[in-house]
């Protein structure tokens, strides 16, 4: 049974991290991983069969980061606004690691994306399948994996879903 | 109709040949249906009898199947009754290819086995409907096309005269091609797609352009993965349709002919993780780090270190093409290698550091081309030549290329 703080505090990560890259602030987004925490972005077509292939697969806080750098200075791009609605998580699993609790949740999330001479779209819908450790700085996503049915990309992913 | 084209040559493209619906439809006719072999997918998508992969040639859906006997087959998505796309899934297994309208069904390649109610239904002791008596099973299959297996690589050509595909790739480019399928058996990593909004034909100029990767992508320039000072050559098959772009990677940093007024070249940039670029040289790239291959009119054969993937071009429309990526490896691969493609796969595709921007810079063209197609692009760096190089300052794959197409469609 997992007790209402428990809840109440992974709600305010799903929040906290759709309000930080609906926002544009990209430098914080790492923060919300461990050192060696995890964030991919995967179509559906190959979680399904079992193939490992990533449309991002960052290994590390560290490259996480070089995506900010990526993100920020390196890649040219239409500018666009994303807006995540994210739904209620679903709570797994709650294990007890030697490094501390770890919650393993799942969340429906679709973004939008608004170019600045466009009309809003669908950009991105799928299913976060995380794995979060309670730390002494709060809760820190292990693994963030995004899994999106919308295999085909409407041309490019630039910013963090 | 007077030619959009300004002189004989093509080193002024009319922006009319990427927005014209008519063109497109006559390009489809004669690169993708005639003439010319089409890119439809790798063997080991399809390992065991029962296989089946859908693929796409052109605008048309086909099937990529692996019969009984062990043979590729490809065979259009379209049944020979009502003319339905009956195959709905991406891949699976099946014994035979069934329409659901009125069940007819097809071995997998592609001849028709069974037409329900072909001889009537018996009632009241009298046969009701059926075919006609002259009715030939034989004479309605799926149209099967004319398909060329290359170590592991599937082509296929809806043209039963098309050439060998070894005379269609042309001495030069074979070699390239062997040089990363040389019959090892591949391992699929995964899949990747993007729906690009603008002409099929910018994908193969984007990867016949050596002049804009050390200038457009940072990663390339900074870390002299791909940039004007590399070791590099350029070369053409006897048409000048397909092309590879050689490059051997340098070591980057500053070097001012290459980097003065070049924004995207970052001086101060690291990267935190270093295993975003642990390359490790593979015995059978030989001296280059980096092959791009581009095969005429649907396919790209990436090599750049230790990342590999054929790139599926798949128009829809004048105006917009999807792009699909398969990442391969190869069966010999250890844990870490596996590992290390993966990870520079991060490079790539419709969110990589290096290609998304591609993507972009496509679709920006054509916003320009269609906002006033009488006008011309100016491709002369390097010349108004169409000859091979032996350095990257230059636009020449280009010219080459629209020469081809000035020839094929009487342009």
């Amino acid at each position: 049974m997992v007790d209402f703080a428990t809840v109440s505090a992974l709600l305010d990560l799903y929040s906290a991290y759709a309000a930080t890259v609906d926002s544009s602030d990209w430098d914080h987004w790492p923060d919300f991983f461990l050192e060696d925490g995890t964030y991919r972005l995967q179509p559906r077509e190959n979680f399904d069969a079992g193939l490992p292939l990533c449309l991002l697969a960052l290994e590390s806080k560290a490259m996480i980061r070089d995506r900010v750098y990526g993100v920020k200075e390196t890649m040219y791009h239409d500018p666009y606004y994303q807006r995540h609605v994210v739904g209620i998580p679903r709570i797994l699993s709650v294990t007890a690691t030697p490094a501390g609790e770890e919650i393993e949740a799942e969340a429906n999330y679709i973004v939008f994306r608004t170019k600045r001479d466009g009309l809003t779209e669908v950009f991105n819908a799928g299913r976060y399948r995380d794995v979060i450790r309670r730390t002494e700085d709060g809760l820190k996503f292990r693994s963030r994996l995004c899994v999106y049915d919308s295999d085909l990309i409407p041309n490019s992913v630039i910013y963090p879903i | 109709m007077t030619t959009p084209w300004q002189d004989d040559g093509t080193s002024r493209i009319p922006y009319s040949v990427y927005t014209n619906p008519d063109l497109h439809r006559r390009e489809l006719d004669r690169f993708f249906y005639s003439g010319h072999w089409c890119y439809v997918g790798l063997e080991a998508e399809i390992p065991n009898p029962g296989d089946f992969r859908r693929s796409v040639i052109g605008e048309r859906s086909v099937l990529m199947t692996r019969s009984a006997d062990g043979a590729v087959n490809v065979v259009e998505n379209v049944c020979a009754h009502r003319g339905m796309r009956f195959c709905r899934e991406r891949h699976g297994n099946r014994k035979d290819l069934l329409c659901p309208y009125h069940q007819w069904s097809y071995d997998l390649k592609g001849n028709l086995q069974g037409v329900p109610f072909r001889r009537g239904v018996k009632q009241d002791g009298k046969i009701n409907g059926g075919m006609p008596a002259d009715f030939r099973p034989e004479q309605h299959g799926l149209t099967q096309l004319k398909v060329a297996v290359r170590n592991g690589v599937v082509f296929a050509s809806f043209d039963p005269e098309v050439e060998p595909l070894e005379d269609f790739l042309g001495p030069v480019i074979l070699g390239y091609f062997d040089r990363v399928f040389d019959g090892r058996p591949l391992e699929i990593l995964g899949y990747r797609r993007q729906r690009i909004p603008g002409n099929w034909k910018l994908m193969q100029e984007n990867i016949k352009d050596p002049y804009h990767p050390g200038l457009l992508h940072t990663w390339f320039s900074t870390f002299g993965l791909w940039r004007a000072d590399n070791r590099s050559q350029l070369k053409m098959d006897a048409h000048k349709r397909h092309a590879a772009m050689i490059s051997t990677r340098g070591q980057g940093g500053k070097v001012a002919d290459v980097i003065s007024n070049v924004d995207s070249f970052k001086d101060k940039m690291t990267v935190n993780d270093p295993r975003l670029l642990d390359i490790v040289h593979e015995p059978w790239w030989g001296t280059p780090t980096a092959v791009m291959t581009t095969i005429f009119p649907s396919l790209i054969i990436q090599q750049q270190v230790n990342s590999v993937s054929t790139r599926h071009i798949q128009p829809n429309g004048e105006g917009s093409f999807d792009f699909v990526w398969t990442h391969f490896g190869f069966a010999g691969d250890d844990a870490e290698m596996r590992q290390r493609r993966l990870i520079q796969a991060n490079l790539f595709g419709p969110a990589g550091f290096v290609s998304a921007d591609d993507g972009e810079v496509i679709e920006w063209s054509q916003e320009g081309f269609t906002q006033n197609p009488a006008r011309s692009t100016l491709v002369e760096m390097g010349g108004r030549d169409t000859d091979d190089a032996d350095h990257m300052v230059t636009e020449t794959l280009i010219r080459g290329m629209y020469a081809y197409w000035r020839q094929r469609m009487g342009e």
